[in-house]
């Protein structure tokens, strides 16, 4: 079998926006996206118990390789990094686009996400890239079973656990809670170098300069607005006169 | 603007927030659409779209989208779209609204703002408002092309009855995908409803986090509840460690709450918790960290050992209800 698990190289500690741009400044340091390992994790966890071939595949800029070589020292078999100028500025339908055309170059019986990412924090790509592929989708999966050709995929959702089968090949989305990542080991570092990683282009997914980056987004961002004020926020900072403090706040404002 | 609201709907009841979405879009100066997607008998639901400020509904009503799968939707929203001659969807964010919506983005060639707490209309475009990196700052986004989609952050709008006529009803057919009727739903559990006002309805919720240090320190919240009359919400990292039922989370994947009081013990106030509680109307945390991101957010910010604290507050508040009564 093989499962492609979908990566994103994400920025470290605090986040910006760059002013002229208007686009998240990747120019810093960056890491693998906290919750993509959950996803990573369940594809070890399957090739541990049956066999498979892990590809990891994502979209960024040229040192997201570090992110890929997180990935590959904690066990996945290679890595594709789709990386091109024209791509910069992508929003979530063109890189849908970009990751479904990687993807369909490798055919993978199962393609995993993670929850969300730490900078666009949409968790909705997975819904895109299934309809370019169209092919079954499944998230928000808290356990995750593979049988005879197709997946059972318990999903939490708000009003409870839904247990939903879909015939492989599939999308699934994880949850954060569906395992506990491993660590990568010495071994596994020191091996990851020396695991196949492709960089491709647009020209290489057959993806034009039209359908990528700002030209193929349909959304843009206008403008950075000042956070609206809050009230203000009455601090108590001695423990011990504090609870007959929060008392008298309550009955303040009506509450007890 | 031609806009129509996805209403999602559970338990033969049309969802708090989706109404919320709606009753805001028909503050935007248009006659505003509705869709309904569901099994047999989701027709029923058309009055109560009508009470939140639908001048239309469109239903597609049909054994291939009953049950609560996003790709079904996804053809059947597009259906719609194509009936009603719309250039927006609205939708409110959930598990199954964003998978719909990301999916819709990619059939109808559009695109999709999500997270968006405000939306207007500007020089007669539409611009919509989203806190986004932690929330640390706030961006205004727009749409250049295609159909437009706006996706919700949970809870942002009240749901405001409204008079006015009966909507017209549009039934719609939908032929679905191949793809989109792959994936099945064998089994649904859903949550048990604990007796009492439910989290979303309770007037009082208190809340536990990791700091409360161990599951049986649950009690303390359960204590202060039953003294505020109120009931006890819980983060994910609590749930997770087995510490509180799923049941009780309260966030961007579990509840969105917007009561009188809510109280936070032991909570860091990550964005993800934030989302589902900040439209309480007074927010209360106990932390012992002066620096817990929680309390920019609350209006009585309490720097304290929660074993220190709440235990005597618990008495106090029991002292104050039995004098009041
Ligand atoms: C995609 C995604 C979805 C998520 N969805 C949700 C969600 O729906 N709901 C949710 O809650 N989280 C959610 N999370 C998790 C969220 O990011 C946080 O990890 C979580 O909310 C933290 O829970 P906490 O505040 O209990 O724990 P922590 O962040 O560990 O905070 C514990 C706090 O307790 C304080 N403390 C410690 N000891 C004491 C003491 N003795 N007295 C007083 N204070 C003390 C500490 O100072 C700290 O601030 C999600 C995360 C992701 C990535
Ligand atoms: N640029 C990217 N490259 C590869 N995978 C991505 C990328 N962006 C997002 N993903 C995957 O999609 C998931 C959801 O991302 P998002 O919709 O941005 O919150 C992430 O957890 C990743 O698994």
């Amino acid at each position: 079998m093989k499962i492609a698990v979908c990566v994103k190289h994400v920025p470290d500690g605090r986040v910006r926006l760059d002013p002229g741009t208007k686009r998240i400044d990747r120019s810093g340091d960056g890491a693998l996206n906290r919750v993509d390992s959950n996803a990573l994790e369940e594809a070890l966890r399957l090739k541990d118990s049956s066999q498979a071939d892990v590809v990891l595949v994502s979209l960024g800029p040229p040192g997201a390789t570090e992110s890929l070589l997180t990935g590959l020292a904690l066990g996945a078999d290679r890595a594709v990094l789709v990386s091109d100028p024209l791509a910069e500025g992508s929003d979530l339908v063109a890189t849908s686009r970009l990751l479904a055309a990687a993807l369909e170059r490798e055919s993978p019986d199962l393609v995993l996400f993670g929850q969300q990412s730490s900078d666009g924090a949409g968790g909705l790509l997975w819904g895109a890239v299934a309809e370019r592929l169209r092919r079954p989708l499944v998230s928000q999966a808290a356990e995750l079973a593979v049988g005879d050709g197709s997946v059972r995929v318990t999903r939490q959702s708000e009003s409870g656990d839904d247990v939903i089968d879909a015939p492989l090949p599939a999308l699934v989305g994880v949850s954060d809670s569906i395992n506990e990542p491993r660590y990568a080991s010495l071994r596994g570092r020191m091996g990851a170098k020396k695991k196949p990683m492709d960089v491709l282009a647009l020209g290489d997914l057959g993806v034009s300069p039209e359908e990528a980056g700002e030209a193929g987004s349909r959304t843009v961002v206008l403008g950075i607005v000042p956070p609206a004020a809050r009230g203000s926020t009455v601090r108590l900072e001695d423990a011990e006169a504090a609870p007959a403090a929060i008392v008298e706040f309550l009955v303040g404002r009506d509450l007890l | 603007m031609k806009a129509v609201v996805f209403l999602e709907h559970r338990g033969g009841e049309l969802a708090r927030g989706a109404l919320g979405v709606l009753s805001k879009a028909a503050t935007l100066g248009e006659p505003v659409a509705a869709a309904i997607v569901g099994g047999p008998d989701v027709k029923a639901l058309v009055p109560q779209a009508g009470r939140y400020g639908a001048s239309s509904v469109y239903v597609v009503e049909s054994g291939d989208v009953a049950d609560p799968l996003p790709q079904p939707r996804v053809d059947a929203l597009a259906a719609i779209v194509a009936a009603g001659g719309f250039d927006t969807v609205l939708l409110a964010n959930s598990v199954l609204a964003g998978d719909v919506a990301a999916g819709l983005a990619v059939r109808l060639d559009g695109g999709v703002n999500w997270d968006l707490v405000d939306l207007s209309v500007r020089d007669g475009q539409l611009v919509g408002v989203r806190p986004a990196l932690g929330d640390s700052i706030v961006v205004e986004v727009g749409w250049r092309s295609g159909p437009q989609i706006a996706l919700f952050r949970a809870g942002s709008f009240e749901p405001v009855p409204v008079e006015g006529p009966e909507p017209e009803v549009h039934e719609v057919a939908v032929a679905t995908e191949p793809h989109s009727v792959l994936a099945r739903l064998v089994e649904q559990r859903l949550q048990q409803q604990s007796a009492g006002p439910s989290i979303e309805d309770a007037d009082v919720v208190v809340a536990g986090g990791m700091g409360l240090g161990a599951a049986e320190n649950f009690s303390l919240a359960e204590a202060l509840a039953d003294a505020l009359g109120g009931v006890v919400g819980a983060t994910r990292a609590a749930v997770y460690a087995g510490w509180y039922p799923y049941s009780a989370q309260v966030g961007q994947t579990g509840k969105t709450v917007a009561p009188k009081l809510y109280v936070a013990l032991g909570i860091s106030g990550a964005v993800q918790h934030k989302v589902g509680m900040q439209n309480a109307k007074t927010i209360v945390a106990v932390n012992s960290d002066p620096n817990a991101p929680i309390f920019e957010f609350s209006d009585l910010a309490v720097v304290g050992d929660v074993h220190a604290v709440v235990p005597e507050l618990i008495e106090l508040v029991r002292q104050r209800r039995q004098g009041a009564s």
